[in-house]
């Protein structure tokens, strides 16, 4: 049983399920980085294995770019963490949230 | 043999992101999702990528990984995350719809067929060879507009975060940079 | 001869235009000395193109420009000036030239001076293009034109509070001026449905094309054009059963009065007719109907002004019972006396008007005649220009009315409608007393008016110098008879009075004088000496029915006004508030509610903005898919 494009891209499919199902459950700022991190490798894994099956470098270099953007997106995102931690002592978005709607 | 090395690596992602996604405590957390990430890499190697591969350890599993390390020392990591879960049956409907919707499109035999090779991989070179070589001809110009980009992620972390900080708490985030640097030079 | 065309049309304009800058301003007395010069430039350029008329014998015809082109459709700005239009406009501007100057004396005090000139000129304008334009169209646009600047004038002190008919017997300016506008608009529908039967059935609506077409079209159809622009015109001429509205008009100023509703304005009916001469002397039913209603109305008229008290009233009912004798002559034929007694009328009675106002003047407003009497003495011109105009009215020789009235009953007489000849000789005896009746209670008789503490006075020189033109034409006019027969009927049909009605004219002359001399003898005894009235008359049955208008006022108000007024109440009530409103009101709160329901959607928490987000990604990529699929 050989291993086709689709087995990756379903692989692709789920993790990036998970990492949405984790950003809309979880309530904790941190939390939902980390599921962030989970579907930009889901879509890694999906642009790497096309250019894997078809023999092209371009979804190769994509995932690379995104991994750089998802580099800076930590850095930068962390330290608006911190800042929201400084400010009000929490990361929870059910006690961040200000509007009374 | 291709089929196994799939099969576990593919299973065990898709069980450490859960455990990321489910775990309560940010430190199993982060372990399962670094493991996962190292996992990945194992598929991209399965894969051929090998360049990439190699660039997902270091800078996911190591760069990134290190930085939620350092970043959740300002944040009380030991304690459990305490959350208010709604209904779970609606991220349950909506994940699991999504994951329908996506496995189905994907699955489709439609999807790759029509797609066309943009670059085509040089016959007989192997993988970090040719992405050297497609990187610093067809894709230099995004090379280098990604290479400011990180530039400006790092002065916009480093600002963001040691605004009104005491010095030790900023040295953290100095001795974080030399890893970003580290990436730009990838 | 264009170019005078236009500055008889324009120069009118301009004097509103001119005025109208300083409407809002208070009285600036060169409005007053412009607007009259422009008018009289505009009279000037009428009497260069009726002479030119009158030496060429030909049309002056202008094309100002197209106006609407659609398709096949083709009607454009155009004027043209024959024998009637010149008559017409020389008439239209003299009366309007010497109420000008006027209306200088009468609206002296009006904190709104120039906005009087600004509408009187614009009325004049519109007239001036009723009268010129050559197409039923251009028509139409100057009728409807004269009806907004009635309205306007009617209602120029709207201010005027409505007052119960205890306190005030008339109404207020501004119901007449609504009631005149509104019954002419039903008048206007028959007038438009007529138009476009036209258009339908001929495609042009130019005079000469239509009447040169006019034989090719079915003898039904002629009779409904005919009847559906005779509703119009019975609407501006105020005729039964749509007269109520001319005398409740005299709410407006007098001067307006004098020109609008005795001299131009409400003529215009008898001019359409005129101008229609080759339609309705195809169809003699309808034209035999015209005249028997005109005859009607004389007499109908000159009943109720029999007993009124109202000075300007009564005025204005001998107004309709003139325009009534108007319609008689152009509905037996005889058109070109229809237009002669138009012309001599618009004379006499805008004088009779004027020195109304006079009157009006001096007694500070006080319209009830019985409250007067004896002003002989202290208005002497202002008697002698009134009883000049009533000796005109009643056709006493050798003044116009009599030329005029008396070739109305020859007519009549001629046409072997005796019926008609005799109620017309009995209207003229009405005719001469009621205008006696009226001069004789102001001017002869004890002085009542100390008792409501009036001081009258004569009105200034001016004003009975501009009055005295109207006098002089009221005297002269009749003598050219002969040389206005020569001169229109090279474009109306000629009238012929038959062998036997030449060798009765001397009779019916002397009948007719017999009667009017009566009238104005039986005037004369009953009122010269002091004023005579007696309970028992008053009281009778007759007198009443007379004095409130044969009842038709109240019954208007009964069987129409109320009527729709609670109609409108149920249709405000129940249609309006209940479908439409609520229609209204409940798009209204849906979009409310709604926008209630989902404001909780918005409620800052990142968590179920995310949740949205991805319920929205759900969302299309199920849409996606099964565009996909169904492709």
């Amino acid at each position: 049983m050989t291993i086709t494009l689709t087995h990756y891209l379903v692989l692709s499919a789920i993790l990036f399920t998970i990492g949405l199902a984790g950003v809309i459950r979880r309530k904790n700022l941190l939390m939902l980085f980390f599921a962030t991190e989970i579907m930009l490798n889901a879509a890694n894994i999906a642009f790497v294995s096309i250019s894997s099956f078809i023999n092209d470098l371009s979804g190769q270099m994509f995932a690379l770019f995104i991994i750089a953007i998802a580099a800076s997106e930590v850095a930068v995102g962390l330290g608006l963490l911190i800042l929201i931690y400084k400010k009000y002592g929490t990361l929870d978005l059910d006690k961040l949230s200000t509007m009374r709607g | 043999m291709e089929a196994i090395a799939f099969y576990i690596f593919g299973v065990l992602i898709v069980g450490l992101f859960l455990v990321t996604i489910l775990s309560r405590d940010i430190l199993y957390s982060m372990s399962a999702l670094a493991a996962g990430m190292v996992m990945i890499s194992g598929l991209f190697f399965i894969l051929g990528a090998d360049f990439l591969g190699a660039v997902q350890l270091v800078v996911y599993s190591g760069a990134i990984m290190a930085l939620y390390a350092f970043g959740m020392m300002f944040f009380d990591a030991t304690r459990e995350v305490k959350e208010k879960h709604g209904s779970g049956l609606l991220v349950f409907i909506l994940s699991g719809a999504s994951a329908l919707i996506m496995v189905i499109i994907f699955a489709a035999p439609a999807i790759g067929n029509k797609i066309e090779p943009l670059v085509q991989a040089t016959k007989g070179v192997d993988n970090p060879h040719a992405i050297g070589e497609v990187l610093f001809t067809k894709y230099l110009i995004p090379f280098e507009v990604a290479a400011v980009m990180l530039l400006v992620a790092m002065i916009a972390g480093i600002i963001l975060a040691s605004k009104k900080m005491d010095e030790s708490l900023s040295e953290v985030y100095v001795g974080a940079d030399p890893e970003t640097e580290k990436k730009e030079q990838v | 001869m264009e170019k005078y065309l236009y500055i008889a049309l324009f120069a009118p304009f301009v004097s509103s235009l001119f005025s109208a800058l300083f409407a809002q301003q208070k009285k600036m007395q060169f409005v007053g000395i412009v607007a009259p010069i422009l008018i009289g430039i505009s009279l000037m350029s009428s009497l260069l193109l009726l002479s030119h008329v009158h030496e060429s014998g030909e049309a002056v015809r202008a094309n100002l420009m197209d106006w609407i082109v659609v398709g096949d459709m083709n009607i454009t700005f155009g004027f043209a000036v024959d024998q009637v239009t010149a008559v017409m406009m020389v008439v239209v501007t003299t009366v309007s030239t010497v109420v000008h100057i006027y209306s200088n004396y009468y609206m002296d005090h009006d904190i709104s001076f120039n906005r009087f000139f600004s509408y009187l000129s614009a009325f004049v304008f519109s007239m001036m293009i009723l009268v010129m334009s050559d197409n039923f169209l251009g028509l139409f646009i100057g009728w409807e034109g004269v009806g907004v600047c009635s309205w306007l004038l009617i209602g120029f002190w709207y201010h005027k509070k409505d007052e119960s008919k205890d306190v005030n017997p008339s109404v207020s300016p501004s119901w007449a001026a609504n009631e005149a506008f509104i019954v002419n608009r039903i008048a206007d529908l028959g007038m438009l449905v007529g138009i476009f039967l036209i258009y339908w059935n001929l495609g042009t609506l130019t005079y000469t094309e239509v009447f040169a077409q006019l034989g090719t079209l079915d003898h039904t159809l002629l009779v409904w054009i005919g009847i559906t622009l005779f509703i119009g015109a019975m609407g501006k001429s105020a005729q039964f059963p749509l007269h109520t509205w001319l005398t409740d008009a005299m709410e407006g100023p007098t001067p307006v009065s004098a020109l609008i509703h005795a001299a131009t304005m409400v003529t215009a009916g008898v001019y359409l007719v005129i101008r229609a001469n080759p339609l309705y002397s195809q169809i003699p039913e309808v034209s035999y109907g015209i005249a028997l209603l005109g005859t009607f109305v004389a007499i109908f008229a000159a009943s109720m002004a029999l007993v009124n008290r109202d000075l300007k009233r009564i005025v204005a009912y001998s107004t309709l019972s003139q325009l009534g004798y108007m319609f008689a002559a152009a509905g037996l034929g005889a058109y070109w006396i229809a237009l002669f007694h138009l012309a001599a009328h618009a004379f006499f009675k805008a004088l009779l008007f004027l020195g109304a106002g006079n009157v009006m003047h001096a007694m500070h407003d006080e319209l009830d005649i019985f409250k007067m009497g004896g002003l002989k003495k202290k208005m002497f011109w202002s008697f002698l220009m009134m009883g000049l105009a009533s000796l005109a009215l009643a056709g006493i020789y050798p003044l116009a009315g009599f030329f005029s009235k008396d070739a109305i009953l020859e007519a009549a007489f001629n046409e072997h409608t005796y019926g008609i000849w005799f109620v017309l000789w009995l209207t003229a005896g009405l005719t001469a007393f009621y205008s006696f009746r009226q001069v004789f209670i102001v001017f002869l008789g004890d002085e009542r008016y100390h008792e409501i503490g009036a001081h009258p006075h004569e009105a200034k020189p001016y004003a009975l110098w501009a009055m005295s033109v109207l006098a002089v034409l009221a005297v002269i006019f009749g003598w050219f008879r002969e040389d206005f027969m020569e001169f229109i009927t090279k474009f109306l049909p000629a009238y012929e009075m038959s062998e036997h009605t030449h060798h009765m004219v001397w009779i019916l002359t002397i009948v007719t004088t017999a009667i009017a001399v009566t009238g104005i003898l039986v005037a004369f005894f009953k009122y010269s000496k002091k004023l005579n009235r007696s309970e028992k008359t008053e009281n009778s049955f007759a007198y009443k029915l007379l004095y409130n208008q044969y009842y038709i006022p109240h019954f208007y108000e009964k069987a129409i006004t109320k009527p729709y007024a609670e109609l409108s109440e149920i249709a405000w009530q129940e249609l309006d508030m209940k479908v439409v409103d609520a229609t209204v009101d409940g798009i209204a709160k849906t979009i409310e509610s709604s926008g209630d329901v989902s404001r909780r959607a918005q409620d800052g928490n990142l968590s179920s903005y995310l949740k949205w987000m991805t319920a929205g990604f759900v969302l299309i990529t199920i849409i996606a898919v099964i565009s996909v699929v169904i492709k």
